[in-house]
């Protein structure tokens, strides 16, 4: 099956898009940046080919005619059966990449103790995976670092006080070790894996056991679909250090004006706030990018303004958007300087004003600040579409919502679940043209 | 600055025209005139580029010195910055023009020119463009400094789109009863008509050339950059040497050397050497930045970016539609030539200006390059921008530097906006092909 793949190096995330011929949305895959970009671009490929896979399971299933009714709850199944297989498979891997700093210095004289600690830390993780995988548990994040870190913290601590041992030494080794092991690929051996998942489901659900031989046949031979990667366009700003030329990048303005139109057609109007940039982008009936206006010399108001109002009060990034939905008084915050908000907030708190109001507030300030770069770039046009990270937080939706009646009157605003891709889907239809234009990619070193 | 051997390398391997190398000689020998003023004791004039009056200046022997070319100098030479900051530690605002900041930076740091010697204190003060307020509370901070005479000559602004009898009877009057007489006064030199009649016959002949070094930008390839060249080809005549015979040859060479690289469809000379294909034709609008000049123009050369028309190009005075110095008129053609200045147009001029290079000059779209601390150039931008889109259907885009403070020129956020629009009009040319 031929493929086309868009990636879109964000400045906090990295995603990948994998188009297939039909210009339909076969998998897609997101990881942190890092500071490699190429690893991340590499891990978030991967992680769209999986996705992919689980895509062309469900097709297969349903035109297969095989778990009628049930293709959901065991596509469900599957992915968290998957996923668990994954991070055991990970956690092995960190496992050894922590033993593998015993040699010599500060452990040099607690090896044993510390093998002995370290080995019961990953017992521990081990054995609660199951749970974290289960329907319905609530993960945070889905990344390897966050799941595994959070955990591993609470074990070292209890298992480093029973042995005496100091805390810091355990949490050193997984310090050392975390970017090691998330910069692998989940490459090696995919159909192992997603046939291991297989096993576990059809172990534990009773539901899929009467059609077992079906479902894995399904699988079987799904797994041995080729997926050839016809073309790649990457985009974002870390593109020029992607390892590949010229011809295979594009500007993410373009890129996320496109993606919008993809997912809805009639848009006219683009915002996107990401990590760094906030983007107002006018596109035509085709997704042609006709004008845009961006952040310039100063990131307030992005992304990361709202990472550092979280460090500043104590709170994960996911937890501003549903205090500030509690807000009904919004607090005036008059700073989109990143520092004096910051300074702003402090005062408000030591002035008794409730921290729900205060993040209302800020939350309303970046949407001020969003919609002064919209209307350089020509003002908003029904219907308008809100990419990028911070569209998936409530609060500045709502803000969103409101700034745009009040300067612009009744326009559909269409907000996707997926709308963190956008960039990458743009990029990966962008492949696809160049590849139907006759552009073939160059071997690579 | 002392010059490292790795700049002195650099500075060697940046591939200029022979009639670069001839303004530089040029330029030199002018800092040379002006530093010396004290010995020889040739009296100076401080004035600026928009609208100068070099023709009347020459009349009394005075030498001209411009305040805002010294500071594009401190820019390109990597001093400004240093200047800017200066100027704020005595009390200017960051908001404050930074050609005026730099200026001021420079007289407080020792007022050095080029040649590293000290520029002289003028006899006298010549504001005879006033579409930039900036300029009169410029030389009032220059009067305060050097005590010296000032004259000014006030220029209305084109607010109706166009030049009235009785614009240009006002400005003769100040001409024939304040200007000359008190230049008369201040270079104890008699007013000469008929020598004002020859500065202006030897200026409409090197206007004549650099028009049509100009327009040679609508050939494709063009053979010349509009805007990153530009600057070097409006050099000698808006500057100290409009009316000169050097101007007269400068612009006979320049009209030489690029009709030879017509003839054998040659690109622009970059610093890099000569522009590889022609892919994308702009026209710009707005100054340049001059503390990152090369690295700037290096983010269009490298894709095939070519300025086919700028409107900085105009900011001393507009021929393209026909203005030459006229001699048998003498002070009513100085009095259109002021009024003529780019920014002395109104905004629904400036669009039909711009909209008419896209036209001429088969331009894929407009640039532009708004200055953070100009408020001549930038007022009315985003207007002008919005209208030109509708009006041509071409794209534009909006980037933002500033002239030459160092600390507002992001080098990746241009560079990213830059390089999308080139995509923009990629992508444009590919649909309007599909449609055809």
């Amino acid at each position: 099956m031929q493929t086309f793949v868009g990636i879109d190096l964000g400045s906090t995330t990295t995603k990948a898009v994998i188009l297939d011929e039909n210009r339909e949305v076969l998998g897609r895959g997101i990881t942190n940046s890092r500071s490699n970009y190429g690893t991340a671009a590499r891990v978030a490929g991967e992680e769209a080919k999986v996705d992919g896979r689980f895509t062309l399971f469900r097709r297969a299933l349903t035109e297969g005619g095989t778990l009628r009714g049930h293709v959901g709850d065991f596509m469900g199944a599957l992915e968290r059966a998957f996923r668990l297989e994954q991070f055991l498979e990970q956690l092995d891997d960190l496992e050894r990449t922590c033993e593998s700093q015993f040699k010599g210095g500060k452990f040099a004289a607690l090896e044993s103790q510390v093998r002995d600690a370290l080995g019961e830390v990953c017992k521990r993780l081990r054995d609660e995976a199951p749970e974290m995988y289960a329907p319905g548990a609530n993960r945070k994040s889905d990344f390897f670092r966050d799941i595994a870190g959070s955990r591993y913290h609470v074990h070292a601590e209890d298992v480093s006080r029973d042995a005496m041992l100091p805390y810091e030494l355990l949490l050193n080794l997984y310090d050392k070790s975390i970017i090691e092991v998330e910069n692998r690929p989940p490459s090696a051996g995919l159909s192992d894996k997603f046939l291991r998942a297989l096993a576990r489901v059809l172990a534990e659900d009773p539901t899929f056991g009467a059609e077992a031989e079906d479902v894995k046949a399904t699988i079987e031979s799904t797994l041995d679909l080729e997926l050839e990667e016809c073309y790649l366009i990457g985009t974002g700003y870390g593109r020029v250090t992607l390892p590949f030329s010229h011809e295979h990048i594009r500007s993410e303005i373009l890129c996320h004006g496109l993606g919008a139109h993809m997912m809805y057609p009639n848009t006219r109007t683009v915002l996107d706030i990401g990590g760094q940039d906030t983007k107002g982008i006018q596109v035509d009936p085709k997704g042609i990018v006709t004008n845009f206006q961006m952040n310039d010399r100063c990131a307030a108001g992005c992304g990361r303004y709202l990472g550092y109002i979280a460090d500043e009060m104590n709170m994960g990034l996911h937890e501003l958007g549903p205090m500030a939905m509690k807000s009904d008084r919004p607090v005036r915050i008059n700073s989109t300087c990143t520092v004096f908000a910051g300074a702003e907030l402090r005062d408000r708190l030591a002035l008794g004003e409730k921290r729900e109001d205060i993040l209302a507030g800020l939350h309303r300030a970046i949407i001020l600040r969003a919609i002064s770069i919209i209307s350089r770039s020509g003002g908003v046009t029904d219907e308008f579409t809100f990419t990028g990270g911070v569209a998936k937080n409530e609060a500045a939706v709502r803000e969103l919502d409101k700034v745009v009646r009040e300067n612009y009157g009744d326009v559909t605003i269409n907000i996707n679940p997926d709308s963190i891709y956008t960039g990458a889907l743009g990029a990966s239809e962008f492949a696809r043209r160049a590849y139907i234009g006759g552009a073939r990619p160059e071997a690579r070193a | 600055m002392t010059t490292t051997p790795n700049s002195a390398r650099a500075a060697k391997d940046v591939e200029k025209d022979a009639s670069m190398r001839k303004q530089k000689a040029m330029m030199a020998a002018h800092y040379d005139r002006l530093t010396s003023a004290p010995e020889t004791g040739e009296k100076v004039c401080d004035t600026f580029v928009p609208g100068n009056l070099n023709e009347l200046i020459r009349c009394f022997d005075l030498v001209n010195n411009l305040p805002e070319v010294n500071a594009i100098q401190s820019g390109l030479r990597r001093l400004s910055g240093g200047y800017v900051m200066e100027a704020e530690k005595i009390g200017h605002s960051e908001d404050v023009c930074t050609y005026v900041k730099s200026d001021i930076g420079m007289m407080a740091k020792g007022n050095l020119a080029p040649n590293g010697k000290p520029f002289p204190v003028p006899d006298v003060l010549l504001l005879s463009y006033t579409g930039c307020f900036t300029f009169m509370k410029w030389f009032e901070l220059l009067r305060e400094q050097y005590k010296c005479e000032t004259i000014m000559l006030h220029t209305p602004y084109m607010g109706d789109g166009k030049i009235t009898p009785n614009m240009i009877e006002y400005m003769v009057k100040q001409l024939k009863d304040e200007v000359i007489p008190k230049l008369e006064k201040i270079s104890g030199v008699k007013f000469d008509i008929d020598r004002l009649r020859e500065y202006l016959k030897q200026s409409a002949k090197a206007e004549d050339d650099l028009v049509h070094v100009l327009q040679t930008a609508k050939n494709k390839p063009s053979p010349i950059d509009s805007y990153f060249g530009g600057i070097y080809y409006i050099g000698p005549i808006f500057g100290a040497f409009r009316g000169t015979d050097d101007a007269v040859d400068y612009y006979r060479f320049l009209r030489e050397e690029v009709d030879q690289r017509l003839a054998e469809g040659k690109g622009p000379v970059t610093p890099d050497g000569d522009m590889g294909s022609e892919r994308y034709r702009l026209v710009v609008e707005g100054p340049p930045n001059y503390t990152n000049f090369r690295q700037f123009w290096k983010m269009f050369y490298e894709e095939g970016a070519v300025v086919v028309a700028s409107s900085y190009t105009k900011v001393g005075g507009v021929y393209d539609f026909g203005f030459r110095h006229d001699p048998d008129k003498p002070l009513e053609t100085l009095a259109e030539y002021c009024l003529n200045v780019y920014t002395n147009r109104s905004l629904p001029m400036r669009i039909d200006m711009l909209l008419n290079y896209l036209d001429e000059y088969q331009a894929d779209g407009l640039l532009i390059n708004s200055i953070k601390s100009c408020n001549s150039f930038s007022a009315g931008q985003l207007l002008m921008m919005r209208e030109i889109e509708k009006r041509s259907g071409k794209p534009a885009a909006f980037v933002e530097s500033d002239l030459v403070d160092p600390r507002y020129f992001s080098a990746a956020n241009i560079k990213n906006r830059l390089e999308s629009y080139f995509q923009m009009i990629e992508q444009k040319r590919a649909n309007s092909r599909a449609v055809a």
